[in-house]
């Protein structure tokens, strides 16, 4: 199973040079294993992913966690979406009073974007989910909400060759005090992440600026890295950068937490990174 | 098995409350119960973890006000796990050792995405407060 990063920046993507390091583009990771490939969000870095050979097979998953901006943007720009040849399948959850393919239809139309979801020229198959269990090739998923605004799910995908679980937005704070916890089943998005061999998770700001920040839907490093801890992940990533973190910021800020935080190995995620279990 | 996250929620929310809440699953096991509530009990929530139905509803008596026994399929909360709808009603509860107290019950179903029936709240009104 070979995972690649196109996209590690939250909410918003960023240009500067200051942000060339662990990458500008916003959500999304290739999954790849026996010819079959899943993209997890369309963020800004489906442009990144265009240029992947695998985008080529004749069947795509693009597996949504939830539809803000920052991760369905790049749909509008992902090839195969435009290919007659291809069968893309989208799995996202649904709203309480609107069809996923609603909620998707806002985006793909004026004045967001100028192409209507029935002028997508590929064989497109729409899949709701929320608390849910399929399978895709060799990858049997996993999908459950998470604690987010609106409806919000992160992904547990298990291969032969291991478990990869994505949790790019998740405030699970908001739920539990993670410093406190005796009990690991209130904690928002353990059983996606309960001995996963790889995790990227949202970690969006240092503990100083989620004080802040509470209630806007996403983790704190130190946060993120006491989660990993508790779920007894392998190897933790953390993603979802504020565009207001620079490279020389970022660099500044994991040494620091790498001082203070020894047993759980963690790294920051870097766009255009490939890992494989 | 994690807890679906509107359970986490509703527990964050219940420790925030001055108010005792009570939060069951579908089956009416007391999964979470907050400190106020812990005064109706006569328990801590710390000490007894998780109650099941047959444990934690036998802890007080319920009486109407001539002093009748209620039967279980009349208490709010009971009717909401039968009914999945909010219901209310004002009573009498004795502990075990023989405490009584009038209060006032609100129990509404947590009902999450997709329709699911994923448990209930009950929440106590003390005749004091």
């Amino acid at each position: 199973m070979n995972i690649t990063l196109w996209g590690v920046r939250g909410s918003i993507p960023t240009t500067s040079p200051n942000t060339r390091q662990y990458g500008g583009n916003t959500s999304c990771v290739e999954v790849d294993a026996d010819g079959w490939l899943l993209v997890l969000d369309a963020g800004s870095g489906v442009q990144g992913l265009n240029s992947s050979a695998n985008v080529k097979n004749s069947r795509i998953d693009i597996l949504l966690t939830h539809l803000h901006m920052d991760h369905i943007q790049g749909l509008g720009f992902f090839g195969p979406l435009f290919n007659p040849a291809a069968e893309v399948h989208i799995w996202g959850p649904a709203g309480n009073s609107q069809s996923l393919r609603g909620r998707l239809g806002r985006y793909f139309s004026p004045p967001l974007f100028p192409v209507y979801f029935r002028n997508l020229t590929c064989k497109l198959i729409l899949h709701e989910i929320g608390k849910s269990n399929f399978n895709v090739g060799p990858f049997a998923i996993q999908s459950d909400y998470v604690i987010h605004p609106g409806p919000t799910v992160g992904f547990r995908i298990q291969h032969k060759r291991g478990v990869f679980t994505y949790i790019p937005d998740h405030e699970f704070a908001l739920g539990c005090n993670i410093n406190d916890v005796k009990d690991i089943r209130w904690v928002s998005g353990s059983e996606l992440a309960a001995g996963a061999d790889l995790l990227v998770h949202d970690a969006q700001y240092t503990s100083e600026e989620y004080q802040a920040k509470q209630g806007w839907g996403h983790s704190s490093m130190e946060d993120a890295i006491q989660f990993a801890r508790l779920n007894e992940v392998n190897q933790l990533l953390l993603s979802h950068h504020d565009p207001a973190h620079s490279d020389e910021q970022l660099r500044a800020i994991q040494n620091k937490l790498k001082e203070k935080h020894t047993t759980v190995a963690f790294d920051m995620a870097v766009e255009g990174s490939r890992i494989e279990l | 098995m994690a807890y679906p996250i509107e359970l986490i929620l509703s527990r964050q929310l219940a420790e925030c409350l001055g108010t005792p809440v009570f939060l069951t699953d579908t089956e009416g096991n007391l999964l979470f119960y907050n400190e106020p509530a812990e005064d109706i009990l006569g328990k801590r929530y710390e000490d007894t973890g998780e109650m099941a139905v047959g444990e934690w509803g036998t802890i007080f008596k319920n009486k109407d006000d001539a002093g009748h026994p209620i039967p279980p399929e009349e208490l709010p909360l009971v009717k909401t796990l039968m009914n999945r709808l909010p219901y209310h009603k004002t009573f009498w509860i004795e502990s075990l050792q023989g405490t009584k107290e009038r209060i006032s019950v609100t129990s509404y179903p947590v009902i999450g995405r997709g329709a699911t029936f994923l448990g209930a709240i009950a929440i106590f009104w003390r005749s004091s407060e």
